[in-house]
């Protein structure tokens, strides 16, 4: 039984005991443990991250392998399996961080975007131990998990741009400070990862498709000509839905002229596109903001052609670039302790009511 | 001893706090409204009401399906966290099962059943011995309704066959077509699952629970991707 003089009485136990842990952890000045929990997509992962800053284990139960043969992300096979992995994923971040739940000042989970059921059940689990525990409960917008990747890298310094690209996202945010985004651009119609995925089907390269592209194009020439999606000259939103029909048309006219196209070719042709749409982007948006730092974020941050081009461009105007190594790019729960964090700090906790919200955008979040 | 238990795996949502030989609160709603969102307020609710501490539970009861594929998970994958999270130990009863013991009384075969969309139904044949029920028809199963109906009519051998939950109404007219007066249907409030009956069932099993990690749900079929797959590989048309 609690001490529950402090208190106003309206509060249930469970929020007196938030209340509680959070101003006390408040008054010692200690550092902060976040237990992050991502279950978004098809990776099972939960992580403890010191003061936002330092990974201390970072648990990927990765379900590729069974996805795989369906040639793509099924959303009721990755629920099953996070059902069957989530305590254990957890169990094991804590245990690979020397942790018990009794040092966890609070418990950081994506609540969206996401695969519906999947975010469901990182929630449910969040908010359970939440609970049970009495720990304070935080909600984290996928993207801003991505972002906050590079944190765990090198500090932020604001103003600053992010490029945010992956499987299901294709986004250019501006940051004024920490926790503020605004979403400059974004993709309308498919992502650059699912343009890469598409194009490798045609090509017959394996799912995922993403990396086969990028080593093709390494040994390729980019001399296939094909459209670079501009949009309007203001807009920083981006377009790959023309580039990809424009790589199966060119395959198409080929194959009935009787003609083969390198496949290399055609995989450094495509991603040279891509890459120039988004760097340049990017670059034209650090030169409007007054940007001080670039930051790569997202799945596809892994892709060499990418992080070279942008590495050369933010080298030519001066501007210092962040990209996170391989391991925080994909889907992973360190990026989202990292990201709730800033929201701890500011004391800015979710209820038990919280719902995993599949299309959730960024401002919302805030 | 305290167990908590608790049930989403249908449209009802149902929590309890019961002792060995008392139930001391439970919440149940027939509202259709997320659970995601208000099953974990009603656990505390039900905890404050009760006066319990978390740490003073002894045990966690989850209703395991069948049901509702995410209704299913959001019950088992928070009452896994919480039993993980505590070090209690869980039991995952049957949501069917659940519902049959509504009608501990009844001197028939017992017969809850969920829609499961296409003609099809999750059902079980129960039969009441000793305030317990249990099974008399093997497995719980996904089955055709016009299948299941004649393999019933053959177990009871004219005794009384009651049907159970919220999805009965609307098969009723298929029911009495196939068994007339031999099919029996309950007052509303025995179509409800009760997570109270959930406590009483993992309290008296919990020294038989597993390891906690490993509780799932039982869904009684395959996600569809994975059947289609897994008939593909039969044909030999794809390679793992
Ligand atoms: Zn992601």
């Amino acid at each position: 039984m609690g001490d529950f003089a402090m208190n106003n009485t309206n509060l249930s136990r469970y929020e007196q005991r938030v209340k509680q842990a959070f101003q006390a952890h408040k008054e010692s000045g200690g550092p902060t443990y976040i237990l992050g929990i991502e279950t978004s997509c098809d990776e099972t992962s939960a992580s403890v991250v010191r003061d936002g800053r330092e990974v201390l284990s970072n648990v990927i139960a990765s379900q590729a392998d069974i996805h795989k043969r369906f040639g793509g992300v099924v959303p009721e096979v990755a629920s099953r399996r996070h059902v069957e992995n989530i305590t254990l994923t957890i169990e094991e971040a804590l245990r690979d961080a020397d942790k018990k739940l009794e040092d966890i000042h609070a418990i950081a989970v994506t609540y969206g975007p996401g695969l519906v059921g999947a975010l469901l059940v990182g929630v449910a689990a969040a908010k359970a131990i939440s609970l049970a525990r009495g720990i304070p409960l935080i909600g984290v917008h996928h993207i801003a998990g991505h972002i906050y990747a590079n944190r765990l890298v090198e500090e932020m310094d604001f103003p600053l741009i992010a490029l945010v690209v992956s499987g299901g996202h294709t986004e250019l945010v501006w940051m004024k400070g920490h926790g503020q985004f605004e979403i400059l651009g974004e993709t309308r119609d498919d992502a650059a990862g699912e343009a890469y995925d598409k194009v490798a089907r045609a090509l017959n390269l394996p799912y995922p498709g993403g990396p086969h592209i990028d080593r093709l194009a390494l040994e390729g020439e980019p001399n296939v000509p094909l459209p670079r999606s501009w949009l309007e000259p203001n807009s920083y939103d981006f377009s790959f839905s023309g580039l990809k029909s424009a790589v199966l048309n060119t395959l198409h006219n080929a194959a009935q002229r009787g003609e083969t196209i390198q496949p290399a070719n055609l995989a450094a042709s495509f991603q040279d596109s891509v890459t120039e749409v988004l760097v340049e982007k990017t670059l034209r948006a650090v030169r409007e903001f007054g940007a001080k730092q670039v930051l790569l974020a997202g799945g596809v941050a892994a892709n060499r052609g990418l992080r070279e081009r942008l590495q050369a461009r933010c080298q030519q105007e001066g501007v210092p670039l962040v990209i996170p190594p391989l391991s925080l790019c994909t889907d992973n729960a360190a990026m989202i302790a990292a990201a709730g964090f800033i929201r701890y700090e500011k004391g800015e906790f979710a209820g038990l009511n919280l719902n995993g919200v599949p299309g959730l955008s960024l401002s919302e979040h805030e | 001893m305290r167990v908590l238990a608790i049930d989403t795996s249908n449209l009802v949502l149902s929590v309890a706090v019961v002792e060995e030989e008392r139930v001391l609160a439970e919440m149940t709603t027939n509202q259709q409204k997320n659970h995601s969102v208000h099953m974990m307020d009603c656990v505390s609710e039900l905890l404050d009401a009760t006066n319990t501490s978390p740490e003073e539970l002894s045990g966690i009861g989850v209703a395991n399906g069948p049901g509702s594929y995410t209704g299913v998970r959001i019950g088992v994958a928070s009452a896994k966290s919480i039993a993980w999270s505590l070090g209690l130990p869980i039991i995952g009863v049957s949501s069917l099962q659940t519902i049959a013991m509504n009608a501990l009384g009844f001197p028939g075969l017992i017969v809850p059943l969920f829609d499961a969309r296409r003609g099809q139904v999750y059902s079980g044949c129960f039969k009441a011995q000793d305030m317990q029920v249990a099974h008399v028809h093997e497995k719980e199963r996904i089955i055709l309704l016009q299948e299941w109906l004649p393999l019933l009519r053959d177990q009871a051998s004219g005794e009384p066959i009651l049907f159970l939950g919220e999805d009965v109404r609307m098969h009723r007219q298929t029911i009495e077509q196939v068994l007339g007066e031999q099919a029996r249907f309950a007052t509303p409030a025995f179509n409800h699952p009760r997570a109270a009956h959930i406590g009483y069932l993992a309290m008296r099993q919990l020294q038989e629970s597993g390891n906690v990690h490993e509780l799932v749900p039982e869904y009684l079929q395959l996600a569809e991707a994975e059947a289609k797959w897994m008939a593909q590989k039969q044909e030999g048309s794809v390679k793992e």
